[in-house]
């Protein structure tokens, strides 16, 4: 001990300190994600003394709604496969060509990344509100608008057939700033010179895109399809802050998995429940990003 | 001579309170219920009051929760031990509660069945579960007709005669709605009536509207629903033809129909007594009247009851003591003059019939309607309120927004509502 020499001496303390960090990783995030898998073994409602073992009840209940045409739970799982399947590539494809443009422009490259990037470290129930006054049927902005140019008016929110896409919008717009940045990112570190060898080959803005801004964006392509479709399946504040008594309707048509969660656990005190859905979340997220990274890593070169 | 006596009361109380100490015997007992100012205000009242007349109490008051967090808390104070002695619960919740294993039932000797059932208005037998009562509350709500006067007048119908009848009450809706343009909803300028079903629209139907018809939302033993009868349809497609037939308004409009009343927008409004703190406090300039709610096609008169009620914890049952001392603070807080001290101070109206029978309560403009209504209010006997609540909502939206028949919409509210009573109950088995 006493012989120890500095270098160690201050290797000992890096980890010390570190340890706290990784101690509070441990009982806050980790323990509880295992005690959610126990959880939902049992019928588990924190006002009783007695929580009774039901073994995979709760599973079986939550099979059954699924296979019920107009069951919320079967409605919050179909949402947010809606949400991911066309909010994910929706966010990727506009974050890209904006990436490529500010990539383009030198005057005022500063203040435009600014206007992107914005939004994204706003708060995002500061947004929903404004977007619920922007949505409102009479004196909200885009229907007034619609009624300046002579069209008609649309229920947006108000409706089961608007409503997720009207969400769906919002979230894609506030989150964009970030994949913009990675984006932008990736492009700066493309050699320049690929792009003059491919010049004095004649090659076209498309050949060249396609060739080899594409390939070399493969990483940051990767990197944000897994972390914006992990985003989409967690989706929640803003459905609860933007439908009405924040319930996911109007008819269950913007209700989310992770909504759903928080009104069984916490509503109904229906954990046991709850904790079933979360179990049945945590897989699909880890199956989705597992084909993903298999998928889109497969060509690097 | 009243310095004598003051001397002597002080004296009194010293000893006793001394006497209490000297024991060890000073209990400490927590009262939790969620925040709303004029109540933790009349709360403070009464345990001051108590504190006076029972020196061996203490009760702590906790009331640091807002309404939306109420139940988590309580969900989070139960495992980890800790928790209230007597908790102010909405009626509604207590068969979940009890289901639970939460609440104890009231001691029968300290509350007699006869003694709750021949002192309180009748609603409160609502909280009478499995043949035992487990909560009793201080003040009771019931709903009644708001009206805005200005907008009365301005369509040409006398300021202070609202509808009496539920043909007038549309009658009055259509009258009162304007336009800009045809005659579509997204046009309203200002509402007539626009049914609210997240608000107090969906009890209005329930227990008032079915009622009217010749309906009952449940049977006795509320294991069965049946508001899904003939008359059912009949009172739903009432409440739904303001939006989809009259076009007198909408609940997406203005910011919600509430929103709406209060802002002066909305001619005829459905709520409950408690709104009236709430328009003093935030809209003394709103022109308006209560009346009691408009009778049905053959002159039925109903309206919805509802309440915060009391009861005690199986935390306080475990220490006799506690319990002693949580029973004696519940009969404290739930007596004649605990109501009227209530109704001064919240606005709500008393538990016991006693004070209902206040001329002066009757005489009021505002309170005089609720209190009429305390006569034949029902409870709805929830096993899970919101989710109650959302099959209503749910079979509205299908009318309104899917284009659906009534008759099929509320079918589907009620078969979930069965499922949802069916499961409740098969727990109890």
């Amino acid at each position: 001990m006493l012989q120890m020499t500095v270098a160690r001496r201050k290797m000992l303390w890096a980890y010390i300190f570190l340890a706290i960090p990784i101690v509070f990783f441990a009982v806050i995030r980790i323990y509880p994600a295992f005690f959610a898998f126990a959880m939902s073994l049992f019928d588990y409602n924190p006002l009783a003394i007695d929580q009774p073992y039901v073994g995979f009840d709760n599973y079986q209940t939550l099979l059954a709604e699924m296979n019920k045409p107009r069951s919320v739970t079967r409605a919050a799982f179909v949402n947010t496969a809606g949400y991911i399947v066309l909010g994910m590539p929706l966010q990727l494809l506009i974050a890209l060509a904006i990436a490529l443009m500010l990539n383009e422009i030198r005057s005022f490259a500063t203040l435009f990344r600014l206007a992107f990037f914005l939004p994204f470290v706003t708060s995002t129930i500061a947004i929903s509100w404004v977007f619920r006054w922007l949505y409102q049927p009479q004196f909200g902005l885009f229907n007034v608008l619609l009624k300046a140019f002579e069209l008609p008016q649309q229920p947006f929110l108000n409706n089961p057939k608007q409503a997720l896409a009207s969400i769906l919008a919002v979230v894609v717009w506030q989150g964009l700033g970030f994949a913009v940045v990675i984006f932008l990112a990736g492009l700066k570190h493309i050699p320049r010179v690929y792009y003059e060898a491919a010049r004095v080959d004649g090659a076209t803005r498309w050949q060249t895109f396609r060739n080899i801004t594409l390939p070399l964006l493969n990483p940051s392509i990767v990197y944000l399809v897994v972390l914006q479709s992990i985003s989409f399946l967690r989706m929640f504040a803003p459905v609860l802050a933007m439908t009405d008594q924040g319930d996911g309707g109007p008819l269950n048509s913007t209700t989310t998995v992770v909504l759903r969660v928080y009104r069984e656990a916490f509503q109904r005190l229906n954990m046991g429940y709850a904790a079933a859905l979360t179990v049945v979340l945590f897989c699909i997220i880890l199956l989705v990003t597992i084909f993903q990274l298999r998928v889109t890593t497969r060509r690097t070169n | 001579m009243n310095k004598v006596r003051l001397m002597l009361m002080l004296v009194g109380l010293l000893a006793l309170s001394g006497a209490a100490l000297a024991d060890g015997h000073v209990v400490e007992i927590e009262y939790w219920q969620y925040n709303f100012g004029v109540r933790v205000d009349a709360m403070n009242a009464l345990i001051e009051q108590f504190h006076e007349a029972n020196p061996d109490v203490r009760v702590l008051h906790n009331s640091e929760f807002p309404y939306a967090n109420f139940r988590d808390e309580l969900a989070a104070s139960a495992p980890a031990g800790v928790g209230p002695d007597v908790v102010t619960l909405f009626y509604g919740w207590i068969p979940a509660f009890v289901d639970a294993g939460y609440l104890v039932p009231l001691p029968a000797e300290d509350f007699p069945e006869e003694w709750i059932e021949s002192h309180f208005s009748p609603m409160v037998a609502n909280s009478k579960f499995e043949g035992s009562y487990w909560a009793v509350p201080t003040a009771v709500r019931s709903l009644a007709l708001f009206w805005n006067k200005d907008i009365f007048e301005a369509a040409g119908l006398d300021p202070e005669t609202p509808p009496a009848t539920l043909d007038e009450f549309v009658d009055i809706a259509i009258a009162t709605t304007t336009y800009d343009g045809d005659a579509e909803i997204m046009n309203i300028t200002q509402q007539g009536y626009a049914p609210q079903l997240s608000g107090q629209a969906h009890h209005w139907f329930r227990e008032v509207l079915l009622r009217q018809y010749g309906g009952v939302p449940y049977n006795e033993d509320n294991t069965e629903v049946l508001f899904n009868s003939p008359e059912g349809c009949e009172a739903f497609a009432w409440l739904a033809s303001f939006e989809t037939e009259h076009k007198t308004g909408s609940n997406d409009l203005f910011n919600g129909a509430t929103e709406s009343f209060l802002t002066g927008t909305a001619a005829l409004h459905i709520d409950g007594s408690f709104r009236l703190g709430a328009i003093a406090k935030d809209y003394p300039d709103l022109n308006f009247g209560v009346a009691e709610l408009p009778v049905g096609p053959n002159g039925e008169r109903s309206t919805f009851g509802s309440y915060w009620t009391h009861g005690i914890t199986r935390r306080a049952a475990a220490d006799e003591a506690r319990m002693e001392a949580a029973t004696r603070f519940l009969q404290f807080i739930t007596t004649a003059e605990a109501g009227a001290l209530w109704v001064d101070m919240v606005g709500e109206l008393p538990a016991q019939l006693e004070s209902i029978g206040d001329p002066e309560l009757q005489a009021d403009p505002r309170l005089g309607a609720f209190t009429a209504g305390l006569e034949y209010a029902h409870a709805t006997f929830f096993v899970d309120e919101a989710q109650q609540r959302q099959h209503l909502i749910d079979a509205f939206d299908l009318i309104r927004l899917g284009g659906m028949d009534a008759c099929d919409a509320l079918a589907e509210g009620a078969a979930l509502e069965q499922a949802l009573l069916d499961d409740f109950w098969a727990g109890r088995g």
